[in-house]
C-alpha cells in the first residue's frame, strides 16, 4: 500500500516537470534564428508564400493559442513533419530513439560490469596501492572527453586493428551490438568513473556499519556478508546516482553518435539544429526529456525496492 | 587505519592534502602557460609552413605539425589561453548567480523552495549538453554565446548546494541572534550565513571548471564553441580527426592537454574538499 502511494506520488511529481520542459522547448524553438517559412521556401521566398506557410503552421496566431495547440498535439503524439526529410517527426523518433536507447543501455551495462568489481577491490584494499591505481585510472576517465576517447578507440580498434566497424549501426540485433560496442565502451568509461567513485565510498561506509560488524560476528562467511549486506546497501546510493547520471549519459551519447556516425537520436538532433529543422529539434528534445524522466521514475522504484524506507 | 584517522594525522602534521598539492601545481602551471603562451611556444601557432606538412614529432617540432605545417606544440600551448578562459568564464557567472539565488531560496523556504525544486528537477532531467547545444544554436556558435548557454543552465547546481546549506545554517542560534539584534534579512543571509555555507560550492566550482573544459572542448569539436583558426583543444582535435590513422599527433596531444588540465582541477577539488572537510 505504501509502495503504491509512493508510485502514485512519484508519477504525479513527473507532471509539473514535463510541463516545464514543454514550456522551455516551446520558447526555445521560437527563439531559433530565421523563421521556419524561409527555411522551407529558401531565402528568395515571396511574402505571400511566407504568410501562407505561417498560416498553415499556425504561426500567425497568438502565442498562448500556439502553446495550447502545441500541448494538444504533443499529448496526441502528433509532432508535425520534418521540414527536410518530409516525414512525421513521430516516425523519426520511433526509428532513431531506439538506437540511442540501445547505446545507452549497453553503455550502462558495461559501466556497471567495470565499476562494481573494481569498486569492491578498491574499498576492501583501501589506501593500498591497488586502490590508488584503480582510482587513478578512473580519475583519468573522468577528465577525458568522450569525443577524444571515442576517436582513439575508433582509430585503434576500428581503423588500425579492424576488430570493429568504424561506424554505422548494422542490420539485425547481434550486428547492432557489434556496431555499438566501441561507442558504448567509450560512454561506459566516463560513466563507470562516476559510479566507481560513489560505490567505493558507499561500500566503505557500509563495511564500517554496525550491522555488518554484527553479521561478521555471527560467523557469516565474508563472501556472503559482502553479497547480502554490503552489496545491497551500497547499491542503493549507486542506483540513485545512476538516475542522476542519465542526463550526462545521454549528452555523451549525442557526441558519441557524431564521432561514430551512428544514426541515433543525438546525431539527428545536431543535424537538425544545423539545418534549422524545428519540428525535429522540438520533438527530439521532448522525447529525450521524457526518456530521462521515465528513467528517473524507474531508478526511484528500484531504490524503493532495495530500501523500503525511501517510500516514506 | 580508517580514512578519517588517516586524514586527521595528515592535518596534525600541518601538511596540505597531496591531491591539492599536485592538482594545484598543475593548475598554477597551466595558468602561467595560458597567461604567457609566447614565452613557451617555439613558433607562431597560426603560421603555415608548406615545407613541413604533417611532420611527426621530432627535434624541430616536438609535437609534430598539422596538415598546414603549423607547429602543434605552439598550438597546444596557445590553446591554454582559451581553455583556461573557458574554465573560468563558463563557471563564474553560474557560481555567483547560483550562490545568491540559492541563499535567498534556502533562507526563504516555503513556496520559493517548492518552485525552485521544480526548476532543479527540470534542469537535471534535461540532458545538459542537449540544452546547451539548443541554446548555442539559438544564439549562434562562439565562445561568448557558449558562456551564456552554460551559465543559463549551470547556476542551478550551485543554487541547490547553497540552499541546502543555508537551510541548515538558518536554524542555528547565531542566525536567531542576528534576528534578535534586529538585523535585516539580507545582512543575516549575506554577512552571517553565507560565509558559513559557501565551502561546498567552492569545492564544486573546482569540479565544475573541469567539466567546463570538457564541455567547451566538446562544443569546439562539434563546431559550436571556439571557432577556427583560433587554437582550442577541441577544435585542434577536430582538425586532426581525419588524419588519425596517418598523423595521430595532431589530435592526440591536444587531448592529453585536456586530460591533464581536467585532472588538475578535479585533484584540486578533491584536495580542497579534504582540507576543508566537505563531505561529497
Amino acid at each position: 500500500m505504501q509502495l503504491l502511494s509512493f508510485i502514485f506520488r512519484r508519477i504525479l511529481h513527473l507532471l509539473p516537470t514535463l510541463l516545464f520542459i514543454l514550456i522551455v522547448v516551446f520558447v526555445l524553438v521560437r527563439l531559433l534564428p530565421g523563421d521556419p517559412a524561409s527555411a522551407i521556401l529558401g531565402d528568395r521566398a515571396l511574402d505571400a508564400d511566407v504568410e501562407r506557410i505561417n498560416r498553415e503552421l499556425g504561426l500567425d496566431r497568438p502565442l498562448y493559442v500556439q502553446f495550447f495547440a502545441f500541448l494538444k498535439s504533443v499529448v496526441t503524439g502528433n509532432l508535425g513533419d520534418s521540414i527536410h526529410l518530409k516525414i512525421p517527426v513521430a516516425e523519426l523518433i520511433k526509428k532513431r530513439l531506439p538506437v540511442t536507447i540501445m547505446l545507452t543501455v549497453m553503455a550502462a551495462l558495461i559501466a556497471v560490469v567495470l565499476a562494481l568489481p573494481l569498486a569492491f577491490v578498491a574499498a576492501l584494499k583501501r589506501t593500498k596501492p591497488a586502490d590508488a591505481a584503480i582510482r587513478g585510472v578512473f580519475q583519468v576517465g573522468l577528465s577525458m572527453p568522450v569525443f577524444y576517447s571515442g576517436l582513439i578507440l575508433l582509430t585503434v580498434f576500428g581503423a588500425k586493428l579492424r576488430w570493429f566497424p568504424v561506424g554505422g549501426y548494422g542490420d539485425g540485433f547481434l550486428d547492432h551490438i557489434y556496431h555499438l560496442f566501441l561507442p558504448a565502451l567509450t560512454l561506459a568509461f566516463s560513466l563507470s568513473a562516476i559510479l566507481m567513485r560513489s560505490l567505493r565510498s558507499a561500500i566503505i561506509d557500509v563495511l564500517d556499519a554496525e550491522y555488518v560488524q554484527f553479521a561478521k560476528a555471527k560467523g557469516i562467511g565474508p563472501g556472503l556478508v559482502l553479497m547480502r549486506h554490503v552489496l545491497r546497501n551500497a547499491l542503493i546510493s549507486t542506483v540513485a546516482l545512476f538516475g542522476l547520471s542519465i542526463g550526462t549519459l545521454l549528452s555523451g551519447a549525442v557526441i558519441t553518435e557524431s564521432v561514430f556516425a551512428i544514426p541515433g537520436a543525438g546525431r539527428l538532433m545536431i543535424e537538425s539544429i544545423y539545418g534549422r529543422d524545428y519540428p525535429v529539434v522540438q520533438g527530439m528534445t521532448i522525447a529525450l526529456a521524457v526518456l530521462v524522466s521515465l528513467t528517473f521514475l524507474l531508478t526511484d522504484l528500484v531504490q524503493a525496492w532495495l530500501d523500503p524506507r525511501v517510500t516514506r | 587505519m580508517t580514512e578519517t584517522a588517516n586524514h586527521r594525522a595528515t592535518r596534525v602534521r600541518g601538511r596540505l592534502p597531496r591531491p591539492l598539492v599536485i592538482g594545484g601545481s598543475i593548475l598554477l602551471l597551466s595558468l602561467f602557460i595560458g597567461t604567457f603562451p609566447a614565452l613557451f611556444a617555439p613558433y607562431d601557432p597560426n603560421v603555415f609552413d608548406y615545407g613541413a606538412l604533417l611532420q611527426p614529432p621530432g627535434f624541430a617540432h616536438p609535437l609534430g605539425t598539422d596538415n598546414f605545417g603549423r607547429d602543434m606544440l605552439s598550438r597546444v600551448i596557445h590553446a591554454y589561453t582559451i581553455d583556461m578562459q573557458i574554465a573560468f568564464f563558463a563557471t563564474v557567472f553560474a557560481f555567483v548567480f547560483g550562490t545568491i539565488v540559492g541563499a535567498l531560496v534556502g533562507y526563504a523556504g516555503g513556496i520559493a523552495e517548492v518552485l525552485f525544486g521544480r526548476v532543479v528537477d527540470a534542469v537535471i532531467t534535461f540532458p545538459f549538453l542537449v540544452l546547451v547545444i539548443a541554446i548555442v544554436s539559438v544564439l549562434g556558435p562562439g565562445l561568448v554565446n557558449m558562456y551564456i548557454a552554460v551559465s543559463v543552465v549551470g547556476w542551478v547546481f550551485y543554487a541547490r548546494i547553497i540552499s541546502a546549506e543555508i537551510k541548515v545554517q538558518k536554524q542555528l542560534d547565531y542566525a536567531d541572534a542576528g534576528r534578535a539584534m534586529g538585523y535585516t534579512h539580507m545582512r543575516i543571509i549575506f554577512i552571517h550565513l553565507l560565509p558559513n555555507s559557501i565551502t561546498p560550492a567552492v569545492v564544486y566550482w573546482m569540479t565544475d571548471m573541469a567539466l567546463a573544459i570538457l564541455l567547451g572542448s566538446s562544443l569546439g569539436y562539434l563546431g559550436l564553441g571556439a571557432q577556427p583558426p583560433s587554437a582550442e583543444w577541441g577544435v585542434l582535435i577536430a582538425d586532426g580527426k581525419n588524419f588519425m590513422a596517418t598523423a595521430w599527433w595532431i589530435s592526440v596531444f591536444p587531448g592529453l592537454a585536456i586530460v591533464l588540465t581536467g585532472l588538475g582541477f578535479s585533484l584540486a577539488g578533491d584536495g580542497l574538499a579534504e582540507l576543508l572537510r566537505v563531505k561529497r
